[in-house]
């Protein structure tokens, strides 16, 4: 067995006390909501935080509220959110990728602010202490090099949340409090290119509660590869929200690209070539090309990069086919081995 | 005594061990909490290849909590599962072959604490070149990872020809000459190996571990810590899964038992999962060519198969392992002329051993693809190709192996009717395909692991006044079933429950040897020590029951827990007053049966690796759908049909039938023990590339597909009750009928396993190109094979025996040490 390292636990049950207790510890504290990423991580010594602020208590972070678009709270389960998007309406994305993270079990537990911050991956970085050791550790822990490409200045760990690529798609925004403050912003700016600074989350602020518009017109999809139906993380995913006339053709677009970087992937071509047409197989193919573009798959998770690159156009195809309203369902079934 | 119809034997039953199972109660190795308990961390090495210059443990023992550091110094003695390759230490003494190998240990008061102190011990390595490939072992004689073996980084070669191939792909119509690849893949067994070890109240060892073979880990304990046999005790507890895996003795049983005696403490190690990656000997990676000769109509006139096996860094079983890769050809299909040429290097990763159908499913998977294509070109359906040349039964092969049945034509039949066959092979829109296969597999290797002539499985009962029978037997639990399939033998002979009976397994101070659980052999050898075992009691039972009943013995009937008059069934007595009356007569009632395999095998050097009382067949068709645009595979359905003899507990039978086509498929589509170099000028690194359960892909219950099993009856006289094996056979058919319905699907070849969506596509593409439509190696290597052996076939005269002298290895001046010739950088 892998043990985790001795750390202290701190059991706040709001989200005040959460931030002042975070603040006090001051770089050596990390959040814990679900546990599914930090606690293997600690176990691998990837991350050696001497205190964890856990989450689990804080009532406020676990409710879902139906206003002018929809608030999550952060401390939600995915499970949660799953099971109160029953009829989700234009937020078929966020369930979607939900209910496609990882395990029923790690669902149950794993919360949805959990998954927007997930620590990004790699095949040099995901590994026990010994492993790293074995290769004089990497750039994004204890060592000098990125052995995903050895010349680049920064670490190229991957993006490998389900959730922020639907998310980024609904347009969602996030809130952060610390001790000081508590500011609101969009989800997209939420992330950086960048596998070790990956988030703009400061190591004081919270991230508390999601926020998604009303989105009256649109509809929305998430698709992702990975080797098994299960369990895994993605390797490429695609989310796509759009909004159609009542003449059928395309008012608004947002095509999001997942596990392809450092932060998920935003891809305003693609988008923009839809706008004003109706979702015909040329302008379906069209778009595919393009949001297939930006796609910059290391070689550093499952399957080969090139071929990862290759079939993105193909996933940004399905997706748009689905919102288009084509039975996808015999796909979805290959692809997913589930229909979601 | 009246022979009973079969009561319990052929009727679905459940387990006897499956409330344990189901209800969390069956205790495995890492749930063995004792007073004082310590724990063991080994440290492994960070290096692939090096001599170690010097360890330091003094900051490791200083550790607050720490008892007990050893290292390669406290073991003198190597050790290895065959006797030809005992080139194991429990921690390296001098030399590391691979990131992973064991050289040190530390005990302490907990996991944690060990862990911590794993990294105060320092080690300074001196490093030697790597080898990462075979084709690198082969160019490179020096340094040697083992300074024994044929040659350089040669573990061991072999030529053996069954007659003259030339002659016969002379006399052929076509020959055909295909090369594959199969990729190495590992056990993946849930439970992770754990051990502990203490000192009985005596003051005599006790090991309680995750083995397979507790019979010789007992041996290699006593070898390699030089201790009296009788006073070490090696108990099995249920695996968790083994298949194979566990199948070695190993680092950390040895280490753990090490400490225990030193400290007085009972000492426990449980693995992690990248641990278990580096423990290893799984599949072997296996490049192989396969050039067949055939006539028009598809008869076979020759075969000439050419292996090379990448055995990682150490023996195991591996010279077994490449003899596997020729043997069973020739049991399959009817081959009158065959060659057969194996050669299995080292290199500096974990190594290979046996997995499930050991060095069986590499060539199978070559063989079946290559008659694919040969019934293509020859215009025959590839169902019809087979059922032409199946083997017959009765048959001595070419090269010695006894065929007794063979339900191979009627597994054909079925799979054919039940996939409708006929209507859609070749019919089905472009992206879907059917792909058919073959296999066959041993019930129990012949010989045993070390040369003895001893049985190979023993059963011992005792009977009780309570009407209650304990059987004992070395047979190892590992989820197969053999508990089962023990208690059901008993059962049967003697007319009571399985329930009446306490199966006592695996423990070498209280159950008779028996040599574990590998080579399919438990249910043929300890089933048949059984019966005999029963057999010799219901004889003592009937004596006493016809004397006090005065029926004749002939007339008496075992069954419901009674013994009865055939002719006049109220006249009887229970079961436990049967054993009352032969207690009465005889004394206590104990009976033992064993099973020693007949002689079998030809007489020339490798002809013991092959020959079993019987084999088992199997056939597959399995459906894909193949996206042309990504590659994407996707398998909807499976038929298999197994020759199982007689299914003694159908519902195991299927179980493993099934099970074997889980693997089966994680080995076709998804599986890989893949390493990984850095770039040269900035790391000699050489590492597993994902020793993770997460990332080693294997399928899950969402990628398993609707399996049709049919399970064809046709009892061997050699099997018990008739019955042949069912945990390795039906996984080989598998991986070839992918890779067949793949080409049916969208007419690519993929020549290697596993057959992923990058490779089809790539496939796809060379198509488009007008290249050649697959995808695969391009030549077999350049292997300094030895002189070939000349065994004629039995049609020819031949008597088992080689008529030229055994060749000798080319044999390089023998070097002092491998690990004192470092890497000049």
């Amino acid at each position: 067995m892998m043990r985790l390292p001795y750390f202290r636990y701190l059991a706040p049950r709001t989200v005040h006390e959460a931030a002042d207790l975070l603040a006090a510890s001051a770089g050596d504290a990390m959040l814990v909501a679900g546990g599914t990423d930090v606690l293997p991580n600690m176990k691998r010594r990837q991350q050696v935080p001497g205190t964890l602020v856990g989450l689990r208590q804080v009532a406020e972070l676990k409710q879902m509220t139906n206003g002018d678009g929809l608030r999550i709270g952060a401390g939600m389960t995915l499970t949660e959110v799953v099971s109160r998007l029953k009829i989700p309406g234009p937020y078929a994305a966020l369930r979607q990728a939900a209910v496609q993270v990882a395990t029923p079990h790690i669902r149950n537990v794993g919360t949805l602010g959990g998954n927007l911050c997930l620590d990004t991956r790699c095949n040099y970085y995901d590994q026990n202490y010994e492993w790293r050791k074995a290769i004089n550790f990497c750039m994004k822990k204890d060592g000098k090099t990125c052995w995903v490409a050895t010349s680049s200045p920064k670490c190229l760990a991957v993006s490998s949340t389900d959730t922020a690529p639907a998310l980024l798609a609904l347009q969602a925004t996030v809130t952060l409090v610390s001790a000081e403050k508590t500011r609101q912003i969009a989800l997209a700016d939420l992330y950086r290119n960048d596998g070790i600074h990956y988030l703009t989350r400061q190591p004081t602020e919270i991230l508390t509660a999601i926020d998604v518009p009303r989105l009256g017109g649109w509809r929305s999809t998430y698709w992702k590869l990975r080797r098994r139906g299960s369990f895994d993380f993605p390797v490429l995913s695609v989310a796509a929200a759009l909004k159609f006339a009542p003449d059928g053709s395309v008012e608004d677009a947002r095509i999001v690209l997942g596990a392809v970087a450092s932060r998920p992937l935003e891809t305003p071509a693609a988008s923009a070539s839809l706008i004003g047409q109706r979702l015909t197989d040329e302008a379906i193919a069209r778009a595919s090309e393009l949001a297939a573009v930006p796609a910059r798959p290391m070689d550093n998770t499952d399957f080969t990069l090139a071929w990862r690159k290759r079939v993105a156009r193909d996933f940004v195809t399905y997706a748009l086919r689905e919102v288009r309203g084509d039975d996808v369902s015999k796909l979805r079934l290959s692809v997913a081995r589930q229909l979601v | 005594m009246k022979e009973n119809t079969l009561r319990l034997i052929g009727k679905p039953r459940r387990r006897v061990d499956g409330r344990a199972k189901v209800t969390g109660q069956t205790k495995f190795a890492d749930d063995i909490m004792l007073p004082r308990m310590l724990h063991c961390k080994l440290l492994r090495s960070s290096v692939p290849h090096a001599r170690i210059v010097r360890i330091d443990t003094s900051r490791a023992l200083a550790h607050p909590g720490v008892h007990l550091v050893l290292t390669g110094k406290d073991f003198q003695v190597p050790y290895g599962i065959l006797p030809v390759s005992q080139d194991e230490y429990p921690l390296q003494p001098e030399h590391v072959r691979f990131v992973g190998d064991p050289v040190a240990a530390v005990i302490a008061r907990d996991e944690l604490t060990a862990f911590e102190a794993l990294d105060l011990i320092d080690v300074e390595y001196e490093p030697l070149r790597t080898f990462s490939t075979p084709e690198e072992s082969l160019e490179h004689e020096q340094p040697r990872i083992h300074d024994y073996g044929d040659r350089g980084n040669i573990h061991k070669a072999v030529s053996l020809a069954f007659g003259d191939v030339d002659k016969a792909f002379a006399a052929a119509d076509e020959v055909f000459e295909d090369t594959f690849f199969y990729q190495g893949n590992t056990h993946l067994p849930i439970e992770q190996h754990a051990s502990v070890a203490a000192k009985d109240p005596d003051g005599k060892l006790v090991l309680w571990s995750s083995t397979q073979t507790p019979h010789y880990v007992h041996r290699a304990i006593a070898r390699a810590l030089q201790m009296r046999p009788a006073h070490i005790r090696v108990v099995a507890m249920p695996n968790g899964g083994g298949f194979g895996g566990k199948s070695d003795p190993f680092h950390h049983e040895i280490v753990v038992c090490k400490a225990a005696l030193l400290l007085d403490r009972p000492v426990k190690i449980c693995l992690t999962r990248e641990e278990v990656f580096y423990c290893h000997r799984g599949r072997h990676p296996v490049l192989m060519q396969f050039k067949t000769g055939v006539k028009r109509d598809g008869t076979i006139t020759g075969v000439h198969l050419k292996t090379l096996l990448d055995g990682g860094a150490y023996g195991s079983y591996g010279v077994a392992s490449m003899f596997y890769t020729g043997a069973l050809q020739t049991v399959t299909y009817h081959i009158p002329t065959y060659k057969f040429q194996g050669c299995r290097v080292f290199t500096n990763k974990p190594p290979c051993g046996p997995k499930r159908g050991h060095g069986t499913p590499q060539s199978r998977f070559g063989q079946e693809v290559q008659l694919d294509k040969i019934a293509e070109k020859l215009a025959i359906d590839p169902a019809e190709l087979r059922l032409r040349i199946v083997e017959k039964p009765d048959t001595l092969t070419a090269n010695y192996l006894q065929v007794t049945t063979t339900g191979l034509t009627e597994c054909i039949r079925r799979i054919v009717a039940a996939s409708d066959w006929k209507t859609r092979f070749r019919k089905l829109p472009h992206g879907r395909g059917l792909g058919l296969a073959c296999s066959s597999y041993l019930s129990g290797a012949g010989l045993p692991i070390y040369f003895n002539d001893l049985p190979h499985s023993g059963v011992q009962l005792k009977l009780d006044r309570s009407g209650g029978v304990a059987a004992f037997c070395g047979a190892t639990e590992i989820g197969q079933g053999s508990d089962d399939v023990l208690v059901g033998c008993v059962a049967e002979v003697l007319g009571i429950d399985p329930l009446d009976i306490r199966a006592v397994t695996g423990d070498t101070d209280l159950t008779p040897v028996d040599l574990g659980s590998y080579s399919s052999r438990v249910t043929l050898m300890m089933g048949n020590a059984a019966i005999q075992a029963a057999e010799r009691a219901r004889e003592l039972l009937a004596d006493a029951v016809s004397r006090k009943l005065e029926i004749p013995k002939g007339r008496l009937v075992f069954a419901e827990r009674r013994v009865f008059d055939a002719e006049d069934p109220d006249k009887g007595v229970s079961f436990s007053e049967a054993v009352c009356l032969a207690e009465a007569a005889f004394g206590t009632i104990g009976t033992t049966g064993s099973y020693t395999p007949p002689k079998l095998g030809g007489r020339y050097k490798g002809g013991g690796v092959g020959p079993s009382p019987t084999y088992s067949y199997s056939a597959a068709v399995v459906e894909v759908e193949v996206d042309a645009s990504t590659g994407w595979i996707h398998v909807p359905r499976v038929w298999i049909a197994h020759d199982i003899g007689r299914a003694l507990n159908p519902t195991l039978v299927r179980g493993q039938v099934e099970g074997g086509v889980y693997m089966a498929l994680g080995e076709a589509l998804m599986e890989e023990q893949e390493f990984r170099r850095l770039p040269k000028r900035l790391s000699d690194a050489l590492v597993h590339k994902f020793p993770s359960i997460l990332e080693y892909k294997s399928p899950t219950t969402l990628e398993m597909p609707e399996v049709f099993t049919e399970l064809i009856e046709n009892p061997d006289p050699r099997g018990p009750f008739g019955a042949k094996e069912a945990g390795q056979g039906p996984l080989l058919p598998v991986m070839p009928a992918v890779a067949n319905a793949v080409y049916d699907a969208v007419g690519v070849r993929i020549d290697e396993v596993p057959i992923t969506p990058e490779k089809i596509l790539k496939a796809l593409e060379a198509k488009a190109a007008g290249k050649s439509p697959r995808y695969g190696p391009a030549k077999f290597a350049d292997v300094p094979w030895p002189e070939t052996l000349q065994v004629p076939p039995p049609w020819e005269g031949g008597d088992g025996k080689a008529i030229n002298s055994p060749p000798k290895a080319a044999k390089e001046p023998a070097r002092k040490s491998p690990a004192t010739e470092a890497v000049q950088s």
